[in-house]
């Protein structure tokens, strides 16, 4: 996607203001005090407190508040972001609070924008709504959005550290000057100055005083030694509350005098309705209204269940457009077509990849991999609620993108973004769905912009909220990729060319890349559009290119005869880092070890979002499918913030990637998704989680994303340990498509 | 048609149609909104109550089903299992300790269905959690909603 901009002149720098009645708050800016007072305004400061960034605030009872501009969707970030501000402002823990940033421009995330205008490569994800928001808003980029793995990345390490450094040399100076003696006589810990006469004062004591100082542009970090907080397992701050029931997700958004809606969808994607007749449920108990919208009909009552049985009654006509015909045979036809036709564009070219396939006598591999769309499946199913009166829209949300949400109702509303409130409330889980503006293509429509258009029509606030079956059937789905790899196999076993042809450039734009020692490389993408809504989903598009990559990395291993880990070991011997975890996998699973009867390995390694998994799978095959016994993971993502989330992140990334490798299917029949419910688009269950280890390296590397990078492994390590199992190569997944059961005749000869 | 249901301890009689699922009754009549929706046809358990003790998935229980019963919710579970007030139930206490949810969202009815199957049997095994507990999480909790479980039984 390409995306241009001019570079704005403003310099980011840290504002600090006091606030009546002496207090503290302190954040970055892009553009001066505006940007402050708005945030004041926006987090209902009063007198009394003050605020040190747009992201800390410290009051006089001596409470440190950290506004975490993302949505914590369960991996944690909430705490783990109050945690590195905490860790170098000196707080004591207990007396820390965290609390979600409003959807104001005032906690756009500057430091995922200092990011992307240092020419690093921002999730491509994100792009859209960079874009749109920058197009948007003339302050600048807005930004809240939690994705691509990016929140610990940048907002902690740039925004949170920096602000909790600075916040406590303000402090620091702040007691100095006020017992006339040096800073540097002075330490803080415990949310405490001590003076070097014994004196002493809270932070929030000196908090009206440090807001008269400005902060440093450059505060001094912690070296990771002395760190007391990070790396420790705090508890979360948002445990209790999902414990007893009183934690409020979107769907529970409460408004008094709102309504219900539920829809009757058009099955067909990009279909239109053409008429319906609302006579009989319109005399339905409850049923108030029915409003018509682009791809569908709503009907509005005062319970969602009587408006859901009342949208289920009624008939509508949809014009398909001729979608009918598409169906999931048609596009993989399509994407092989395609390829085959071979217009392509650039990804990787290295070396002379041509002329070594053209070589007389090369031995080449070659493998045709697909993968099927999938569906993200959200426990909470998708909802919004809009309440539009007086030019002004307050919409209640689960949302990745608050501030996107916000801009993306302004603009479905036609309504000024000034006049337009989100209301932030939990998400029943993301992965990538929870996005406003899907993978910044606006011509696929999302819940958001259906319940704004129905909110229009009725005088009061409407919760839209979708079935099951509405979720399953209109998503925007990790979209179903080709990829024809071939390689050229050198005397010694080794690949000395490596080639990939695949449909649809998704991002991250390095998915499809490999880290092995290949000399001649021709990676090319092919691009096909089709009308079924695509979007982000769990580490994007390395969920299909690890899969195929290392699959096939794995079948020239055997092809040279070699053990498929030594034969990666041998390949990477100039990526140390991806050595290191593959080699502590290994070690961890007792790779080349004596197994159980009928047990089998499969490694698998992969990079994603600056973090290097592997993982190595144990299986062995019941009733022709896999049964997964055991996953090792060994994770270079840098510095963990909070080991026990950053294993939680872990554990779920491998489960949410299992269940797709093993059941995750979205087919298109007619033009219309066939699944329909958890019933035929399978869950994992407790029952069949393997059991699961996860090693953190010792690394100094720059912080890695850790919400993505454990997912796309495991299929292909699920993969390679069904081919040691099986002699069966499984190039399209989900796995229930294959009956495993037989051992193929070449390997049992091969084994002999 | 009238419905009476005790619901945590509180009664209400209600004038809803007899074949409202009792989730939409929980739900958008008496704003319990612990209990959540998940699928609408019993296939992921986040609509999980206790009636009268029985864990029951609600999104296609019609409420007409538990007329006079005695229903508890998340809301109620800490109260009904004689925790004191404002302290969680040994359970919850567990999930806290183990730090199990993440999205959360699961979680309602991952509790009340475990603590069902604890009611009924004190000391599963492991076979035993794996039959009883089909509950749907897509965070991928389940390890630690093994281990949590573990240090109840362990207590």
């Amino acid at each position: 996607m390409a995306f241009e901009m001019k570079k704005p002149s403003r310099r980011q720098f840290l504002i600090a203001s006091g606030l009546v009645g002496g207090g503290l708050m302190l954040g970055y800016a892009m553009s001066g005090p505006s940007r402050r007072e708005r945030a004041a305004g926006a987090t209902g400061t009063k007198g009394g407190e003050a605020m040190v960034t747009t992201w800390l605030k410290v009051s006089p009872d001596n409470i440190v508040t950290v506004y975490v501009p993302h949505a914590d969707m369960g991996q944690g970030v909430i705490t783990a972001l109050a945690m590195m501000a905490a860790e170098e402002m000196e707080a004591d823990w207990s007396l820390v609070r965290a609390e979600r940033a409003p959807a104001d421009l005032a906690f756009a995330n500057d430091a995922l924008r200092g990011f992307f205008l240092k020419d690093s490569s921002v999730p491509g994800m994100l792009q859209g709504v960079n874009q749109y928001a920058w197009y948007k808003v003339a302050e600048g980029m807005s930004l809240q959005i939690t994705g691509g793995s990016s929140s610990v990345r940048f907002t902690g390490q740039s925004g949170m550290r920096h602000s909790g450094a600075a916040a406590k040399e303000m402090l620091v100076k702040a007691a100095a000057a006020r017992w006339g003696v040096s800073a540097s006589d002075c330490t803080a810990s415990m949310s405490t100055v001590t003076g070097p006469a014994g004196q002493s004062a809270t932070y929030g004591e000196l908090a009206a005083e440090a807001a008269e100082y400005s902060p440093s542009a450059t505060p001094k970090l912690k070296p990771r030694k002395d760190y007391t907080i990070v790396g420790t397992p705090k508890p979360r701050f948002d445990i209790p509350g999902k414990v007893d029931g009183s934690a409020k997700y979107g769907v529970d958004a409460e408004v008094p005098g709102m309504l219900h809606a539920a829809v009757k969808l058009a099955p067909v994607f990009g279909s239109t309705v053409v008429s319906y007749d609302a006579s009989e449920v319109l005399k339905r108990r409850g049923v108030k209204q029915v409003v018509e919208f682009p791809a569908g009909v709503a009907v509005i009552a005062d319970n969602f269940w009587r408006a859901k049985e009342a949208a289920l009654a009624l008939d509508v006509v949809f014009d398909t457009k001729g979608n009918e015909a598409t169906s999931s045979e048609t596009i993989f036809a399509a994407q092989a077509e395609a390829i085959a036709k071979g217009e392509s564009e650039e990804d990787v070219e290295k070396g002379d990849a041509a002329a070594a396939f053209a070589a007389e006598g090369a031995e080449i591999v070659a493998g045709q991999y697909r993968v099927p769309y999938l569906a993200h499946a959200c426990m909470e199913p998708m909802n919004c609620t809009v309440w539009i009166r007086d030019g002004k829209a307050d919409v209640w949300v689960g949302s990745q993108d608050a501030l996107g949400t916000r801009a993306r109702v302004a603009d479905v509303a036609g309504i000024d973004f000034d006049n337009v409130t989100v209301h932030s409330l939990l998400l029943g889980g993301g992965f990538g769905r929870r996005i406003p503006v899907r993978a910044g293509r606006s011509e696929f429509p999302s819940e958001i912009d259906w319940a704004v258009m129905i909110a229009k029509e009725v005088d009061a606030p409407v919760k839209l909220v979708y079935t099951r079956e509405d979720d399953i059937q209109h998503d925007a789905y990790r979209p179903a990729v080709t990829s024809h790899l071939r390689a050229v196999i050198g005397p010694d076993g080794y690949p000395t060319a490596w080639e990939n042809r695949y449909v649809y450039k998704d991002d991250p734009a390095e998915a499809a890349h490999i880290p092995y020692a290949v000399p001649n490389q021709s990676i090319r993408v092919v691009e096909l559009p089709t009308e079924i809504p695509r979007g982000p989903w769990r580490s994007v598009a390395h969920t299909q290119h690890t899969f195929f990559s290392e699959s096939f990395v794995d079948e020239l291993a055997y092809r040279a005869g070699k053990d498929p880990f030594e034969y990666r070991r041998a390949l990477l011997k100039d990526a140390p880092r991806h050595l290191a975890v593959l080699e502590k996998a290994a070690e961890m699973a007792g790779w080349g070890s004596k197994l159980p009867e009928g047990r089998y390995h499969g490694i698998a390694v992969q990079e994603s979002f600056e973090s290097i998994v592997a993982e190595v799978a144990e299986i062995s095959i019941v009733d022709g499918q896999p049964r997964v016994h055991r996953v090792v993971a060994a994770v270079d993502c840098g510095e963990v913030i909070h080991p026990d989330t950053a294993a939680q992140q872990v554990e779920s990334g491998i489960i949410y990637g299992l269940t797709a490798a093993l059941y995750g299917e979205i087919s298109i029949e007619g033009g219309a998704v066939a699944q329909t419910n958890f019933t035929d688009y399978e869950m994992l269950h407790l029952s069949e989680t393997p059991e699961i280890e996860v090693h953190f390296m010792d690394s100094n590397a720059p912080i890695g994303g850790l919400g993505e990078p454990a997912t796309p492994v495991v299929s292909a390590a699920v993969a390679n340990a069904v081919y040691a199992a099986t002699g069966n190569r499984v190039r399209q997944l989900p796995f229930k498509l294959h009956d495993l059961s037989t051992v193929s005749d070449k390997f049992a000869q091969a084994a002999d | 048609m009238s419905i009476t249901l005790t619901v945590n301890g509180q009664r209400h009689e209600l004038d809803v149609e007899p074949e409202m699922p009792l989730l939409w009754v929980l739900r958008d009549e008496l704003g319990l909104t612990g209990t959540k929706f998940g699928c609408g046809v019993a296939a992921c358990g986040a609509c999980t109550v206790h009636v009268d003790g029985v864990a029951m998935r609600t999104c296609v229980t019609p409420v007409e089903a538990a007329d006079g019963a005695s229903i508890t919710t998340i809301e109620g579970l800490a109260e009904a299992s004689g925790a004191a007030p404002g302290e969680l139930s040994a359970l919850q206490a567990a999930w806290v300790a183990k730090q199990v949810p993440q999205c959360g969202y699961c979680q309602s009815g991952m509790l009340m269905a475990v603590s069902a199957l604890l009611t009924e049997n004190p000391q599963p095994t492991d076979e035993d959690i794996d039959a009883a507990i089909t509950n749907v999480c897509r965070c991928g909790t389940y390890p630690r909603i093994r281990a949590a479980i573990r240090d109840v039984t362990a207590a």
